[in-house]
């Protein structure tokens, strides 16, 4: 009993140290500012410290990238326990390009598991409303961006709304 | 006796030209085409979408649609419905809507509808001005200058999905998605609608790398997809496919539909039309000048006549 005690506080300790270890070995930013798309929407203003104490852990956002244990059993396969990437930022890995099939193979070819990546814009919406959805947190557009002249131009919205419409 | 004779050979004249003009059209016709090789489609992922309608936005900008009659990003819209229960469909104002289909015990499954840009497309077989064309690049197009607004090619289509342009009083014709086949696919430029979905529900490129594509999502992912690529088989398959996380019937597709392109069912009737057409004629004109010969012409004339008295 005493030493499956002893074998929780070291556990709960090392879940610890390692968490604080996540959070302060990198020079983590407290906001990011994600506006390498932004057009018909202003780029997302995203509270990252907020976020990083209502997860599990940085590997749901990042991956394996940061090292430490892995979330995701696909990439863990590969991935758990492997060392910490040098870059680590979304567009690092996600392409700013659409991805098509073609570019689905050729980075198939390169990496044969990394083969169904999401592009940028499918990453940051994936990752960030799929989480939205389980949280039961905002899941609206204009919730995380305002819509720009051109995004009003582009949804026939706001100053462009069409005449007789009601909104 | 020589009334028999004349019968029986007859007979087998019928049977023989009905082999010679059975034969060809079987060998040419039966085998089963997948479609140009390198075809281009879409895969749609619909358990990614999320409805916020900005495919539709997309659409119709780079269409230059008329302006809508609600923003695109007003989701009232899938309250709608017409007769009480029927969904939205494509206008000649709007080449793809999207639907939302609430599916008991699960989250609402929104589901995108354009032209499916069919392998063999019924619309294409339907048009009797051939306004419609099977592009290598997979997409169907078709003809504005030709059409003629007859509306056949809206009831052939299995998916309901030309529309017509009633709001033209003296030009009414045809509208419906080309796959952006002049401003995007021809260059080999990814569609307008599937560019701009944020959710990625879309992924653009070569047929058969995206039913590999699809195939490995069910694969990898048990237990979120049913086992099903929607118009891999579909009348023949069709370009665009789809992959759902519930029956495809709770999300309205029509799941009775054959494997065999439409036009199968008609092709060997319709293969054999030219040849009793062009055939048939010489033929049996041969046979009754060969039965007629050296016959007085009086006598014949009075067989004939005999004959269908007895018939």
């Amino acid at each position: 009993m005493v030493k499956a005690g002893q074998t929780f506080i070291t556990g709960l300790t090392a879940l610890a140290l390692s968490l604080v270890f996540c959070f302060t070995s990198y020079a983590m930013p407290d906001v990011i500012t994600m506006d390498q798309l932004a057009d018909l929407y202003d780029g997302v203003v995203f509270d990252h410290e907020t976020h990083t104490m209502m997860t599990e852990g940085c590997a749901v956002c990042h991956h394996h990238t940061l090292g430490g244990p892995v979330f995701n059993d696909y990439c863990a396969k590969c991935h758990d326990g492997s060392e910490e990437v040098a870059t680590v930022a979304c567009s690092d890995c996600h392409s700013k390009e659409r991805i098509t099939a073609g570019s689905m193979r050729l980075a198939e070819l390169e990496s044969p598991f990394h083969d169904d990546l999401p592009d940028l814009k499918g990453a940051y919406h994936l990752s960030c409303l799929g989480c939205h959805q389980e949280m039961g947190a905002p899941v609206g557009c204009t919730d995380c961006h305002s819509k720009t002249e051109a995004g009003n131009k582009y949804y026939n919205s706001g100053q462009f709304a069409p005449t007789g419409s009601q909104h | 006796m020589s009334k028999i004779t004349r019968r029986r050979f007859l007979a087998g004249g019928v049977a023989g030209g009905a082999a010679i003009a059975m034969a060809p059209g079987k060998k040419v016709f039966a085998a089963n085409l997948d479609g140009f090789p390198n075809g281009m489609g879409v895969l749609v992922d619909m358990t990614r979408c999320v409805g916020c309608r900005t495919c539709e936005a997309a659409c119709n900008k780079e269409q230059n649609l008329p302006e809508p009659e609600k923003p695109f990003d007003d989701a009232s819209v899938f309250d709608e419905g017409y007769h009480g229960h029927e969904q939205r469909r494509t206008t000649e104002g709007a080449y793809t809507v999207v639907n939302r289909y609430d599916v008991p015990g699960s989250e609402p499954v929104y589901r995108k509808i354009q032209c499916n840009h069919c392998n063999e497309p019924a619309c294409l077989t339907s048009c009797f001005v051939n306004a419609y064309k099977k592009t290598p690049e997979g997409a169907v197009i078709y003809d504005d200058k030709v059409c003629v607004g007859c509306r056949n090619c809206m009831i052939a289509c299995p998916f309901n999905i030309p529309a017509y342009s009633y709001s033209s009083a003296f030009n009414p014709i045809i509208k419906k998605c080309i796959f952006c086949y002049d401003t995007r696919l021809k260059q080999g430029h990814i569609p307008a609608c599937v560019e701009s979905c944020p959710q990625q529900v879309m992924v653009f490129g070569k047929r058969k790398d995206l039913l590999k594509i699809a195939h490995d999502r069910i694969r990898k992912h048990p237990g979120k997809y049913v086992d099903h690529v929607y118009g891999e088989h579909e009348v023949g398959g069709t370009s665009w496919l789809y992959l759902s996380s519930v029956p495809f019937e709770q999300a309205g597709f029509n799941v009775t539909l054959q494997k065999e392109p439409i036009i199968n069912n008609v092709k060997d009737f319709l293969a054999i039309v030219p040849m009793v057409l062009a055939i048939w004629p010489a033929l049996f004109t041969g046979f009754h000048l060969l039965a007629t010969k050296g016959k007085k012409h009086g006598d014949d004339h009075s067989h004939d006549q005999q004959e269908g008295h007895e018939s």
